[in-house]
Formats: C-alpha cells, sequence, structure tokens
C-alpha cells in the first residue's frame, strides 16, 4: 500500500509553511525530504505523523502504519537499554528487541540505564524503538543527528534491510546515507505564502 | 496499555521517580497542625477529619504536573500519540498509575496519622473510606489539569490554580463523609454524593483530557 500525499498543507503555530505537497512512497522506496532550516521538514512529518491536522489536502495510507522518529528520542533515562525497548514492543504489539539491538549494535548496553549512555548511544537506541514496532512506514526527523561515520552505516543498513522487507522510509535528513532506493524531495518550492489561518486551529 | 501502566510504576519507584514525595509531605502537613493549633485534643479530634482531607489533597497536587511533563520533555508523548493506543486510554492509565503511586498511599496513611490528632474512633473507618472513594476523582481531575498545562514552561504553578478549584466539591463531600463519620452521623448522603463526583469524574474527564492533550501536541 503506498503513502500518498496530495495537495498538502501545513501550518506550524497556525501559519502556513508549505502548500500543495504531493508526493507517493511506494513500498521499498525511501523519501529524502530536503530543505534549509524552518522550511516546513518537520511540520509535515509531524502531520504525516498524524500529530497535527493539515489545513489542507489528504493523507492516505499513513494512520497506523507509520512509526515516527522525532528530534528528541522518548527514552526514559531511569530504565535500562533492554527495558526501553521492551516497554515499546510491548506497546506496539510486536517484537524483535533482539533483532534491533543487534541491527544498532546495542549488545552488550542493554542492561545499562539509558541515562547513561552517550548521545550517539541514545540516537542509536531511538532508532532501534522503530524496528520493534513492526510499521511498514519509517517517518524520520533527523535520524542521523549526533551518529559518528560508522553508526550511520548501521541506520543505512537498517533502513536498507526495512525497505528489503516491502517497509518504506520518509525522512528528513542533510546527508547522503547511499541508499539507492532513496528518492529526493526538495520542499522549497512548496513554502506558501506567509499568512495567519483564518481560523483557531485549536478550537476548531 | 498494560505497559504503560507498569512502566509509569517502575519509573516511579527508581530514582527521582518522586514516589513517596507525597505521603512524605502528607505526613509533615498533619505533623504540623498540631504545632500550630496546640495541644488542644478536643479541638484537634473535631478538625482532625478536614485536616486529614486538606493534607491528602495537597499532597495529591504535588505530583501533578509530573503525570505529562517528564514524557514530553523526553519526546515520548508523541510516540505515545503515534503509537496504537487511544489517547483516551493513555490518560486513563496515566491517572491509574498516579493514584497508584500517590492517592492509594495517602489513603493507607491517613487512620495512622488520624492518631496523631486524635481522631475520635467512629472517624477512621469513614475516613479510610471517604478517601479512598475520593482521591481517584483527584488524581483524574488532575490529570486534566496536567494535560491542559502539558507544555508549558513552569506551568507547575498554574496547573495548581487551575486544578483546586475545581477540587472543591470532591473536598467538601469527602471532608464532611469523614467529619460525621468521626461524630456518628449518618454518612449516606455526603458518601452517595461523593461516589457521584468520583464516578463522574472518572466517567468523562479522559474525553475532555485526551481532547486537550491532542490540541497541546500538534
Amino acid at each position: 500500500m503506498d503513502l500518498q500525499v496530495s495537495d498538502l498543507m501545513v501550518a506550524r503555530g497556525g501559519v502556513p509553511v508549505l502548500d500543495g505537497v504531493d508526493f507517493t512512497l511506494s513500498p521499498g522506496r525511501a523519501l529524502v525530504l530536503r530543505g534549509p532550516n524552518g522550511s516546513g521538514k518537520t511540520t509535515l512529518l509531524r502531520t504525516v505523523a498524524g500529530l497535527q491536522p493539515p489545513l489542507e489536502g489528504r493523507i492516505e495510507g499513513a494512520g497506523d502504519r507509520i512509526a515516527y522518529a522525532a528530534h528528541a528520542d522518548g527514552l526514559k533515562t531511569q530504565l535500562t537499554v533492554r527495558e526501553n525497548l521492551t516497554f515499546w514492543a510491548r506497546v506496539f504489539a510486536h517484537d524483535g528487541v533482539e533483532a534491533a539491538l543487534d541491527a544498532f549494535d546495542l549488545r552488550g548496553l542493554e542492561d545499562r540505564p539509558a541515562g547513561t549512555l552517550s548521545a550517539g548511544q541514545k540516537r542509536r537506541l531511538g532508532l532501534a524503538r522503530l524496528m520493534v514496532t513492526g510499521r511498514p512506514v519509517w517517518v524520520l526527523d533527523e535520524p542521523t543527528v549526533s551518529l559518528d561515520v560508522a553508526s550511520v552505516a548501521l541506520f543505512a543498513e537498517a533502513v536498507r534491510r526495512h525497505l528489503a522487507q516491502g517497509g518504506s522510509a520518509l525522512m528528513a535528513t542533510h546527508i547522503d546515507l547511499g541508499l539507492a532506493e532513496a528518492d529526493a524531495l526538495d520542499v522549497t518550492p512548496f513554502r506558501a505564502t506567509p499568512r495567519v489561518a483564518a481560523h483557531d486551529e485549536a478550537f476548531l | 496499555m498494560i505497559a504503560l501502566l507498569l512502566r509509569d510504576l517502575r519509573l516511579a519507584v527508581r530514582a527521582g521517580g518522586g514516589f513517596g514525595l507525597g505521603l512524605a509531605f502528607f505526613l509533615i502537613v498533619v505533623v504540623l497542625v498540631p504545632f500550630g493549633v496546640g495541644p488542644e485534643t478536643a479541638l484537634l479530634g473535631r478538625i482532625a477529619p478536614g485536616v486529614l482531607w486538606i493534607g491528602a489533597l495537597l499532597a495529591c497536587l504535588l505530583s501533578l504536573d509530573r503525570i505529562f511533563a517528564l514524557d514530553w520533555e523526553d519526546g515520548s508523548l508523541d510516540l505515545l500519540a503515534t503509537a496504537p493506543l487511544p489517547m483516551e486510554g493513555i490518560v486513563t492509565i496515566k491517572a491509574l498509575a498516579h493514584w497508584i503511586t500517590t492517592g492509594l498511599p495517602l489513603v493507607l496513611a491517613a487512620p495512622a496519622l488520624g492518631v496523631l490528632l486524635n481522631l475520635p474512633a467512629g472517624g477512621y473507618l469513614w475516613v479510610l473510606v471517604s478517601l479512598a472513594l475520593g482521591t481517584p476523582a483527584l488524581s483524574v481531575i488532575g490529570t486534566f489539569g496536567a494535560a491542559l498545562t502539558v507544555g508549558l514552561k513552569r506551568g507547575g504553578l498554574l496547573l495548581s490554580l487551575l486544578v483546586l478549584p475545581l477540587y472543591v466539591p470532591t473536598l467538601i463531600f469527602g471532608a464532611e463523609v469523614a467529619r460525621r463519620g468521626a461524630e456518628g452521623l449518618a454518612v449516606e448522603t455526603p458518601l452517595l454524593m461523593l461516589a457521584g463526583i468520583s464516578f463522574g469524574a472518572l466517567a468523562l474527564l479522559p474525553f475532555a483530557s485526551a481532547a486537550v492533550l491532542r490540541i497541546n501536541l500538534r
């Protein structure tokens, strides 16, 4: 099933940032969003993930198929690496904790509290969470922040495996992951003409 | 859902989780009252039900801002919102976890603290019953307040100002049950009102909390 976004207008703080966004993401493909800071990549990803409603346009094939990873990793610092992953696996009623630990090189860290990990290790744990959700569409916001070269390679490998299994990935990133299956979409042409939204979005 | 409850309970008892803070606060408030009022056992016995109720209410208030703030800060609230759990379920579980870690210990400690206040013998049962019936309402109403203020920097004080007026009906009927019980009067009417408030809050407020949380996450 494709993720289909048509004529989408998204707003941040009531002000439209992107207008007329169109793309289709098929299984096995990855789409990389590009654009300067503040161009609306995060807002677009949050809208696709269902955290905020679009001002206009339609998103099909999202909803319960999305696994979202934001700037913040959503880790509990007092829980161990394994407890963090097991929690998300149970929430998503899925398995794969061991595979995720292997894929992101978290072996040997399983019983460490997440609060004692380095920034890069936390990021790897945050990305490993994607694997225990069992969801086909990964929506990733700057997934490679604070990762070193080796970890970026691990991440690219995990994305490649995910795509090979029929999954897809939509990500905003500034670096080249070397994914042959990845298309790029520059969001700059979709910049909306600045105007204040006509209604108070919080109550409508 | 169970996983979320277990995680919250586990976090509460780990270092920095704040389990027992409310209980310790309750203990200190109740111990301070006799110092302030003076050694008049008759007077203390008369105000004991009210003091226990106000102490429990304030202790409950203390930990409300942690319900969503911590999950908001580390990003897990966003991730929970995209997880296959209904938002109403998430806020109900959060309220339940708050009650288990804060409300329930208060209920169990109240009779013991009644001794310090010279609570009349007939009052122990009704203090226990009224708190057991009323503290779930405090947690559910507090969760609503926490959902309203999530994402606000230093939202704790605003949360208290929003939630305390909403606590008034629970306090009135809860303290009335305890007072009547202590004086040996019939408790049915305030007890039913208290039960009504609790169950009403439990049935309706999760929907309100979920709605404001969705708006706050945008």
